[in-house]
């Protein structure tokens, strides 16, 4: 609500001296090379102007008489027959990592993947994607890559290879053991239960880098099985999490995503809204899409668990650390016993989860919320397994090891350890696709191909299969992990062969395998079964074991996930992501320890001093569980004031890849974070995320470049948020807002032709709400400048702020779809990203109570303005506006002058500073800066979509509706001779969208989703932003909606600093 | 004397005129020869028009991949059909469904199935009896081309153009030339005039030293050479006329022209995709595996744009190399996998837009039915393919601005009602590609 302040950062809500001088400078850029400031000062400043003019004619006169080099054409020797150049082709695989799970629909263009879409016909992610699988097609194409086989170090032949692994195989004494992630494909399974066969004392053993062992342990005491249930929180009216960041990082945020969206689509028609409360340390996106947030240090998470059991079970009034943990508790338990209920939780400890599911056992969750019938098979690692196999190791009792998807030695919490056993075991082989850190220690090295080039399958829940089939054929040497195996165990059969075999003995004929294979997806019919289980655990002794254990005092530490990077593997390579601004933090290519603001002041990191602001940030030593390094602050409101929160995926060695290294670059500056892993320790049970921390203030600085106050709204009321109750109280509240503000247009004596009615209806002021004939009176009334016309269609976008989680995969995919450069770090502390389309986080709230915090998404991309101020402005006429109503931009038209930035009140343009793609026709005028350099190599290069031009140093871009596939779907309509369809013309970000919050079609057609959501669904949620100042956006945001009671405003002193501010 | 000057005066305002005139010469005479090149056009077609108008089209849309008039190709010669098939109904139901008559028990049509390598005919069921009848008459009238009309119509109309620029420009020369000397006897005559009145001539100064004449030179050369930096720039990538020398010599006139081969036999992707795609070898053996020599040299004889002999049966032979043929064995080389040995043909690329342009073939050939000569010329004249069209910007826009959109015919343009409603009351004659946003930035660039 209007009364509520938002602020993207703590600078922006103190408003510092040099916060203002940053929102004032923010389009004086320096030129990108050296002038002297005495230029004009100069006793012979006409000289130095003539060598400036005479350079640039010299170089414009070489630059033009380029004559036209001689093209060739190459058509093919023989076509393929399902490929038609220039016309793409999508094959249905599915995207797999260390257990993640998403259905998948590769988009190739003659011949080479080069966007990822999510599959519609899987009932689990629904055609739902994260920002790892938009930014998956990238790996196909990473330079580090390995393009052979390595024996030794040393380049090798695959039959060397197998000749000495089955030699040792062979001759060994001692077992060999094959170490993978979760594995979630049955002929995988199938084929190391075949080498196994051929050597019987082999072993498997399964090893998740982020570990739900206390998850799997908890289930087989409670519900006598090793295995996860299958959760639906689209069932669910009450939601409680407890440190489990489910719509970001947890089990398998994709599916939960669209679930959880589907409880939160509020409308003045039905306001049924599920209640989501969220107890976590940091700050997550799920803890920003909670109704009700509570920390907490990551110690405490045990007795907040008990104390729900208790509240739920005996009604027994919580007594914890904050007056807002015990609310929290009392309220989320009342509205558990409601039933619908869910109770999840992040933690890694049997004893929490055993709680957890006593929890979900009482309030009748089994059988509603989690599914017992079917089990998700996401993670089925236990820690325990890989100890013993360490120790194995070290004691030399393990003849061979097999590594695949894993990479122990930099992400197990005794990774030392591991890399010192693995120096003891004869013969060690890693499937990996880089020289990672456990690659770099193996005997050999025998890449496995990406899974763009992979023929395969899935089972991510029981019964419901997926099939993997490749968009390219194997860019290098490398060879399916499966097929090494059956190499070795001295099988005949090719993996692909075997795998055909046994889905079509499975599936009855080549007609069903066919039809699977293009589907994607083999799942049963009908809706998913629902099944309970009964409770059997000791809640007893879990309660007593979580009482038992000493809470450490002090700071705690808690090591995360980040939503872009995960759990380090091949994204930490991944420029698109290591660019991806945190959605919390908004920080890019670096991790860094957050702490809240009033941990700040207290290590004299504050705004005042150099944390703020300033790129530079104070550095300070955490040390925990006997390992310390130096990062640099990060101040994230709503942090537990004692916790600090460290990302995991950094501190890679160099051979992981360019973007991801870790160390000092060639000009001495340091990069790429620290390693987080050794936090992690092992409690004999299970390993554990948090620990007791000390850290130290130290006098060193390092520049972390965030995102989160470029782009400044200078206060601008841009967001509209209700609590629940306000809205359903007032459903017309904003409607009433936008008519007071646009009735004085709408009845103007000029606006009408005469005869019709000039007098304004005499109306009680507080029932004027905007009607469709007031906003037609405002488009035309509020301006001097002529009324755009759309005959035809005329676009617009609809996003819900209620939905939006703020997770990014609209980014990457926008990324992905429109050629976005990387620029690097070094730009992006500049404010030079090109992101077209980005997520915009407000706090509101204290900053010194993090209980307060409650935290907005908005992606902001172009608006498409109908009467946009950056049209009128540009001299050249480079961005004007379509009859579609698109805000258009003429790269080959634009001359820089950067004037529409300047005017573009949503700060949406981006000026390309340097030549990022190799687009010039000078030759080595890339640039460069040692992290983002790949994403100019050839190789990468192919991931360009060629539908979109590669946009060259000097000219503006953004948001373009995605043009390329507007005008696509035009042209199939016309050719088939029938009107363009609603839905048929999709944004990459809509599509992208796991939780279905942006809506996108032709407004003149009174039928489409967009005009029903406009104009009927949800009319009394639509807004523009920045609407009074007469843009005439064609994107309207639907207002945010809180399930809550609690409104957080400021209180008096932070209330003053806001109007002053304003 | 008075009565002279004044004349001179007037020639002198009739050079300016004629200068100025001869500005609007070029284009009058263009017209001029625009109007002879649509009659001869427009007799030409009368021509084939009494013929059979549709039944032409119908014949290269769809029968000419496979069928030739008067040769047998992939399907027999067509001339004369309706004369030995049993029926004309019979011939359209064999057009219809072709499977479905063998399947009958016709004997024709299983004998036809037999000797023509048991392939079935593509079945046509959206061909009416009218459009059959159309493009049997147009077979039966067919009569081998030996110099098609429409190039004497475009040689006609190409010779005339040419002498009268350079006609032009000798008249000018020559007008220049008479206004110098008439300036001079102007002056000279002044000058007598001048003495015999006793009026003290001023001293005489050159011409190259007339301050006038400096500031009027230098004014022409300013903006002479302006024209000349400005047209320049904008030419600069064009390629018009562009005709580089290809791997192969193939000749679109042999091809498309003579032997009337349709343009989307092997540019199939001009309906589907951007692209309209250069054939691969493979689509190119489908014909020259029978056909390895070149019969035409009699009635055309190939020569390159330089006027080289070109041996026809050698530049097949090369075909065979890149296509993995042995012509002798009359099979593929294969390697030990079973693949053919085919390597691609490495074309230069004549038409080439600026990367920040996204044409797309389909758009302009399956929606706008759009002629392939309206942009590449007569491509069925054309042995060495040349640019025909400057590819400009301007060329673009003035197209989407003159060309009326299939706006009736293609239910996809009903969303534009304000349109329809203007059409129905006359307000309006036609839709253009302008009207429906043809000419905005990212209908072409993004």
């Amino acid at each position: 609500m209007s009364q509520k302040q938002y602020w993207k950062g703590l600078e922006e809500l103190h408003n510092t001296d040099a916060h203002k001088e940053v929102v004032d400078n923010e389009f004086k850029e320096q030129l990108p090379f050296d002038v002297s400031d005495s230029l004009l000062e100069a006793t012979t400043p006409r000289r130095d102007f003539l060598k400036y003019l005479g350079f640039s004619t010299v170089a414009a006169t070489l630059a033009a008489s380029c004559e036209m080099p001689v093209r060739k054409a190459i058509p093919y020797a023989i076509k393929p027959e399902e490929i038609v150049p220039g016309v793409p082709n999508y094959y249905a695989s599915t995207f797999v990592d260390g257990g993640e799970y998403c259905a998948v629909v590769i988009k190739t263009r003659d011949g080479r993947p080069i966007k990822l879409e999510g599959n519609e016909r899987s009932s689990i992610t629904q055609g739902s994607t994260s920002a790892r699988v938009q930014a998956a097609v990238l790996n196909l194409y990473d330079k580090a890559r390995l393009r052979q086989p390595y024996a030794e170090g040393k380049e090798a032949t695959f039959e060397a290879i197998d000749r000495r692994v089955k030699e040792a195989l062979s001759s060994s004494g001692q077992p060999a053991y094959i170490l993978t992630s979760s594995i979630l494909s049955p002929t995988t399974k199938d084929v190391i239960a075949q080498f196994i066969a051929k050597y019987p004392t082999a072993k498997h053993v399964v090893y998740d880098p982020i570990s739900y062992s206390g998850m799997l342990l908890a289930n087989e005491a409670s519900y006598g099985k090793r295995a996860l249930p299958s959760y639906h929180f689209d069932k669910a009216q009450t939601i409680v999490s407890l440190g489990a960041d489910f719509l970001g990082t947890w089990l398998s945020p994709i599916e939960f995503s669209k679930q959880y969206s589907q409880g939160r689509k509020v409308s003045a028609k039905n306001m049924n809204m599920s209640k989501h409360y969220q107890v976590e340390a940091n700050h997550t996106i799920s803890g920003a899409a909670a109704d009700h947030r509570a920390t907490c240090k990551p110690s405490e998470m045990g007795a907040i668990a008990v104390a729900l059991y208790n509240a739920v079970a005996n009604g027994t009034a919580p007594a914890l650390s904050s007056k807002n943990l015990n609310d929290l508790v009392t309220k989320a338990a009342a509205d558990l016993k409601k039933g619908n209920g869910i109770v999840v939780s992040g933690s890694n400890d049997v004893n929490i989860q055993t709680v957890v599911n006593a929890i979900n056992s009482a309030i009748g969750a089994n059988g509603t919320t989690i599914n017992w019938a079917v089990n998700s098979n996401y993670k089925q690692g236990i820690d325990a397994d890989m100890v013993a196999l360490t120790e194995a190791m070290n004691a030399g009792q393990v003849g061979a090891l097999f590594i695949q998807d894993v990479n122990p030695v930099y992400d197990f919490y005794n990774g030392k350890k591991f890399a010192e056993g693995l120096a003891k075991v004869p013969v060690t082989v890693s499937f990996a696709d880089r020289m990672d850190e456990t690659a770099q220690k193996c005997k050999f090295v025998v890449p496995d191909h990406n899974f763009l080039e992979s023929w395969g399958d899935a089972e991510p829940k029981t019964g419901y299969y997926s099939l993997m089939q490749p968009g390219i054929a194997p860019l290098f040497k490398t060879r399916a992990f499966q097929d090494s195996l059956l190499t070795w165990a001295g099988a005949t059969t090719s993996y692909g062969d075997y795998w055909k075999q046994y889905w079509m003995t499975k599936l009855g004929g080549q007609e069903n395998f066919d039809k699977a294979l293009q589907d994607g997806v083999v799942e049963p019919a009908g809706a998913m079964p629902m099944g309970g289980g009964s409770f059997t655990g000791n809640v007893a002794g879990a309660i007593a074991n979580i009482q038992a254990k000493k809470a450490p005092g002090g700071m705690e530490l808690v090591v995360y996930e980040k939503v872009s990077i995960g759990r380090g593997g091949v994204w930490s390579n991944n420029p698109w992501l290591q660019e991806m601004p945190d959605p919390i933090t908004k920080a890019t290519w670096d991790n860094y320890a957050c702490v809240s603001p009033k941990k700040a002041k207290e290590l004299d990191a504050e705004l005042t001093s150099i944390t703020e602001v300033v790129n530079k940030k104070r550095v300070i030593k955490v040390k925990a569980n006997g390992y310390e390094v130096m990062l640099p602050v990060v101040v994230v409101p709503g942090m537990h004031n004692d916790v600090v929160a460290v990302a995991l995926g950094y501190g890679r060695d160099a051979k992981v890849g360019r973007a991801a290294a870790s160390g000092t670059d060639k000009f001495g500056k340091e990069i790429g974070g620290k390693n987080a892993y050794p936090f992690v320790s092992y409690n004999g049970q299970t390993v554990d995320y948090s620990a007791a921390v000390v850290i130290e203030k130290t006098e060193n600085k390092y520049e972390v470049a965030i995102t989160q106050t470029h782009h400044s709204y200078e206060g601008r009321a841009i967001i509209h948020e209700y609590t629940l109750d306000e809205f359903k109280k007032d459903p017309n509240h904003l409607r009433k807002e936008r008519g007071e503000e646009m009735e004085h247009y709408s009845h103007l004596a000029w606006a009408h032709k005469p005869g019709e009615h000039a007098e304004p209806t005499e109306k009680n002021e507080a029932e004027v709400m905007v009607t469709p004939e007031m906003e037609k009176g405002f488009r035309e009334n509020g301006t001097l400048y002529p009324n755009y016309e759309h005959p035809g269609i005329h676009w617009g976008m609809s996003i819900d702020l209620s939905t939006c989680i703020g997770c990014g995969a609209c980014v990457i995919a926008c990324q992905a779809e429109n050629n976005v450069s990387v620029v690097g770090k070094t730009h992006v502390l500049k404010s030079q990203e090109m992101h077209w389309l980005r997520i915009d986080r407000y706090f509101s709230g204290m900053p010194d109570d993090p209980d307060t915090i409650q935290t907005v998404f908005q992606p902001m991309l172009c608006q498409h303005c109908d009467n946009a101020p950056c049209e009128n402005v540009c001299p050249v006429s480079a961005t004007n506006h379509s009859s579609e109503g698109i805000n258009q931009m003429a790269y080959n038209r634009c001359i820089g002058t950067k004037y529409c930035a300047n005017n573009c009140p949503y700060k949406v343009r981006h000026f390309n500073w340097m030549d990022w793609n190799g687009a010039d026709c000078f030759d080595d005028n890339l640039y460069e800066d040692g992290r983002r350099d790949d994403m100019n190599d050839d190789l990468t290069r192919m991931v360009l979509n060629p539908d979109v031009t590669v946009r060259s140093r000097g000219v503006m871009e953004k948001c373009s509706f995605c043009v390329q596939r507007l005008q696509d779907a035009k042209l199939i309509a016309k050719k088939e001779g029938r009107p363009l369809k609603d839905g048929e013309a999709r944004t990459a970000c809509q599509q992208a969208c796991a939780s279905d919050c942006i809506i996108f079609g032709n407004v003149n057609d009174p039928n489409s989703a967009i005009a029903k959501v406009r104009n009927d669904e949800q009319k009394e949620r639509v807004f523009y932003v920045l609407e009074q100042i007469h843009t005439l956006p064609n994107i309207n945001y639907l207002s945010k909606v809180r399930n809550s009671d609690m409104v957080v405003a400021g209180d008096a002193k932070l209330d003053e600093m806001m109007n002053e501010h304003i | 004397m008075c009565c002279s000057f004044a004349q001179l005066c007037l020639k002198g305002t009739l050079i300016f005129k004629l200068i100025s005139v001869s500005e609007s010469i070029k284009p009058m005479f263009r017209r001029i020869s625009q109007v002879i090149t649509l009659v001869i056009a427009l007799f030409a077609f009368n021509l084939s028009a009494i013929a059979a108008p549709d039944g032409k089209a119908i014949f290269q849309s769809n029968c000419a991949a496979c069928h030739n008039p008067i040769k047998d190709a992939t399907g027999p010669a067509l001339q004369g059909v309706d004369k030995r098939a049993p029926s004309k109904e019979w011939i359209y139901k064999w057009i219809h469904n072709s499977s479905a008559v063998i399947a009958s028990g016709d004997k024709y049509a299983n004998d036809l199935y037999n000797k023509w390598g048991k392939t079935n005919m593509t079945a046509f069921p959206n061909l009416s009896t009218e459009e059959i009848d159309a493009v049997i008459k147009y077979v039966d009238d067919f009569k081998a081309p030996s110099a098609t009309p429409a190039a004497g119509a475009s040689t006609a109309a190409a010779e005339p153009q040419k002498d009268n620029s350079w006609l032009y420009t000798v008249i000018t020369v020559i007008l220049l030339a008479l206004a110098g000397i008439l300036w001079r006897v102007n002056s000279g005559l002044r000058r007598v005039a001048n003495e015999k009145d006793n009026v003290p001539n001023e001293k005489e100064i050159p011409f190259w030293r007339n301050k006038v004449v400096i500031a009027m030179v230098a004014i022409l050369l300013f903006i002479l050479t302006g024209y000349w930096i400005v047209n320049g720039a904008i030419n600069m990538g064009r390629q018009q006329n562009y005709q580089p020398e290809q791997p192969i010599f193939y000749s679109h006139k042999v091809h498309a022209g003579i032997n009337q081969v349709n343009c989307l036999y092997c540019h199939a992707g001009a309906e589907k995709s951007r692209q309209a795609m250069i054939p691969s070898s493979n689509v190119c053996m489908n014909c020259h595996k029978q056909i390895n020599e070149y019969t035409g040299e009699a009635e055309h004889p190939l020569y390159t744009a330089e006027g080289k002999k070109v041996d026809g049966t050698a530049e097949i032979q090369k075909l065979y190399k890149y296509a993995g043929w042995d012509p002798v064995a009359k099979q593929y080389i294969r390697d030990e996998k079973g693949n053919i040995k085919a390597t691609p043909i490495k074309w230069t690329k004549i038409h080439n837009l600026p990367d920040h342009v996204y044409f797309n073939h389909s758009q302009h050939v399956a929606v706008g039915k759009v002629q392939c000569q309206r942009c590449h010329g007569p491509i069925q004249e054309m042995d060495e393919v040349y640019q025909f069209a400057p590819l400009s910007m301007g060329w673009c826009i003035n197209c989407h601005r003159q060309t009326q959109v299939q706006f009736t015919n293609n239910n996809y343009y009903s969303i534009f009602e304000k349109y329809h409603e203007e059409l129905k009351s006359g307000k309006r004659t036609g839709v253009t590609v302008d009207d429906i946003g043809g000419t905005e930035c990212q209908r072409c660039h993004y």
